[in-house]
């Protein structure tokens, strides 16, 4: 009993580091200019997604905002699929079709990478819903931020969620700052796991710095969900390391903070438990690390190499079951018909 | 056939999808207890029970997107909306979750759900609960817009909606509820694809493209061509998006003329959309320049004599229509 658990921490401690290695490199290409468009990354804050995944199963389902990247990667995407995704390769998670705050793994269950604020926190009550109404005893794990606890879905939401007592935890990844808004500026309330209060829903503060305090409280939440489906609040206190996204100096907060919290490192934390336990030699740690920065630096050279899609199969992601207009044929339907030498009809728009 | 209303077509529509399908559930404001706010509802939750007909809090957002959230993981849900002016505050479900997760996701989640209700301007119910959202939704990539003009086509419409695996706006008329028409016996099945406009009245001098609650109007002002001797043929839309442009040409290519009357503002409207794409593809067909009659371009005004003055009426289509005849 105590080596599986001993495995398991050593092996989330790998995913942290995987994480944090991960998005060390993500950071670096794309200063290079090898990944486009908004790039937000999760160093500092991996303890909560790791602790949340140790404590529920497989099949549970698991959504989030835009901050995405280490969610992925927990559930199991593999960081080529996450890299490949960034850079907007074909073989991405989502076929370079999403992008860093898009990230979707169905197989995994991990339903997104959502980004806009706040409006997702409907789709993961519907989710909720559907096991509840398929008499599943699945549990419906959605991350939001400091910031999404304003906007007016999380608040619709979180009164059907309590309405319809859907198994849902609600983890709120306070790291402080909505971009460059510090909860003390944006929020009325004293601490955040009150919102949870005036919906009735149950609620809790943890460490997210901490990986066993995230586990062992999610753990317990949902066994008791799993018996009787009802919602839970979980505010998880936590620190990005790094701005807002990859454009974001992050001048709104003292270098004395920022130290602060990373002499409380996660990572370190973790690791720090295991050794004074015996359960982690230095020698075993460094070559957990040293795996994590070769895992992120293929998962790079991967992507590079990776082909992006051709054109033409945007049309193919508009609608499931194409083609949108009777009569007009399917932009695969014409590659196909090139690529067997007759003349492509003219399309019509 | 029988001759039953729009609003119960829309209920058979509802109660057989209902039967069918296990995964398909109706949710809204009103739509159980209260058996909906204009009674489309009626029996529903007798029939299937509280899970399958689910009464909402006034959330639309919430709703919508509970919606969205249960389709990603296989349900097939109908969210009402009271009316599609209330859909308005659930614009970010609607345009940027439902119809986006595909592309977003690589394919890997479509969202099978059906939005439906009332739309368009009714009777002086003032600017807040008069829009007619077709344009703002047809605008969206991802999404299917269909608006029905009769009880038959409401039933067959709305019944494709629910099987179809995109997210498909289902804009009933407000107006037409109570109005009746010819549908087959329960039994039969009727499914009308998205994708295919109806000629409701065959003519020869001028074709009348509309959809909604301007189609009764056009039938109304084609018979009264009639009696001046111009043929009109009446080309109902039926869907906006898929949009058949063959029914259209094959019309316009007969008639030579075209009027297009919808119920919608006229900026970046349907109309326009149909009048761009008569012109560049048979543009050779054309004895007239095509016109549009709309709604005026403001608010819509309470006053009963404004808002008639605001939409689109009977005068006005005879006009237009006598305008491209050089009558």
């Amino acid at each position: 009993m105590q080596r599986a658990e001993q495995r398991d921490e050593v092996e989330m401690l790998a995913l942290m580091l995987l994480i944090r290695r991960f998005e060390e490199r993500a950071s670096q290409q794309y200063q290079a200019q090898k990944i486009g468009g908004f790039c937000h990354l999760y160093i500092g804050q991996e303890a909560v997604v790791v602790g949340a995944v140790a404590a529920v199963r497989d099949d549970d389902y698991i959504i989030t905002a835009y901050r995405d990247h280490g969610h992925a990667l927990a559930r199991g995407t593999s960081p080529n699929a996450c890299m490949a995704e960034l850079f907007g390769k074909a073989t991405g998670c989502c076929q370079g079709l999403g992008g860093s705050m898009h990230f979707f793994d169905k197989k995994n269950h991990m339903y997104g990478g959502h980004a806009i604020v706040g409006a997702h926190v409907p789709l993961a009550a519907g989710m909720a819903f559907a096991s509840k109404y398929r008499e599943e005893d699945r549990v419906t794990i959605c991350f939001f931020g400091d910031g999404a606890i304003n906007q007016g879905s999380f608040h619709e939401a979180l009164n059907l969620i309590a309405l319809y007592k859907l198994p849902v935890v609600l983890i709120c990844e306070n790291n402080l700052f909505a971009m460059g808004t510090s909860v003390k500026r944006s929020t009325s309330l004293k601490q955040i796991v009150d919102r949870a209060e005036g919906y009735d829903i149950p609620g809790d503060i943890v460490d997210g710095m901490n990986f066993r305090e995230v586990r062992d409280k999610l753990s317990e939440i949902v066994t008791s969900i799993r018996k009787d489906p009802h919602p839970a609040f979980v505010e998880i206190r936590t620190y990005r390391y790094r701005g807002h996204s990859m454009s974001d100096p992050a001048s709104y907060r003292t270098k004395d903070e920022l130290e602060k919290y990373r002499l409380d490192d996660p990572i370190i934390r973790l690791r720090a438990q295991l050794t004074r336990e015996g359960k982690l030699t230095n020698e075993q740690f460094d070559a957990l690390d040293k795996k994590a920065k070769e895992t992120a630096l293929a998962a790079v050279k991967f992507a590079e190499s990776s082909p992006e899609l051709p054109v033409e199969k945007v049309y193919d992601y508009a609608y499931l079951n194409g083609p949108m207009e009777p009569g007009r044929p399917r932009p695969a339907d014409l590659e196909q018909k090139r690529r067997e030498g007759a003349p492509a009809p003219k399309a019509q728009s | 056939m029988r001759e039953i209303t729009y609003r119960q077509a829309l209920n058979e529509a509802l109660a057989e999808e209902l039967e069918r399908d296990p995964n398909v559930f109706l949710m809204g404001e009103e739509v159980a207890e209260y058996h909906g706010a204009y009674k489309v509802s009626q029996g529903l939750l007798e029939r299937f029970g509280p899970k399958r007909v689910v009464d909402t809090p006034i959330s639309e957002n919430g709703f919508a997107g509970l919606g969205v959230g249960a389709a990603m993981v296989g349900l097939r849900p109908i969210i009402e909306f009271m009316t599609l002016s209330f859909s308005l505050v659930a614009f970010d479900q609607v345009v940027n979750n439902a119809p986006n997760m595909f592309m977003m996701s690589g394919g890997q989640f479509n969202i099978p759900i059906t939005f439906r209700g009332p739309n368009g301007p009714a009777h002086q119910l003032g600017a807040t609960h008069s829009h007619a959202t077709e344009s703002l939704y047809a605008n969206a990539p991802g999404l299917k817009v269909c608006t029905p003009a009769t009880p038959r086509d409401a039933k067959g419409l709305l019944k494709t909606a629910v099987r179809d695996d995109n997210p498909v706006l289902v804009l009933e008329a407000e107006l037409l509820y109570s109005s009746k028409g010819m549908v087959e016996p329960p039994d039969a099945e009727v499914l009308i694809p998205l994708g295919q406009a109806d000629v409701k009245r065959e003519g020869s001098d001028v074709s009348i493209i509309c959809y909604a609650q301007t189609v009764p109007l056009a039938i109304a002002v084609a018979a009264q061509l009639e009696e001046e001797d111009i043929s009109a043929e009446i080309v109902d839309l039926r869907s906006i998006k898929p949009l058949d442009e063959a029914t259209i040409f094959n019309s316009v290519s007969k008639t030579h003329r075209a009027v297009i009357v919808e119920q919608d503002r006229p900026f970046c409207g349907v109309g326009a959309e149909v009048c761009y794409r008569i012109q560049k593809n048979i543009f050779d067909q054309l004895d007239a320049p095509i016109m549009r009659v709309s709604q005026e371009d403001v608010p819509m005004p309470y006053n009963e004599r404004l808002e008639k003055f605001v939409l689109p009426n009977a005068d006005k289509l005879m006009a237009a229509v006598k305008k491209v005849c050089y009558a």
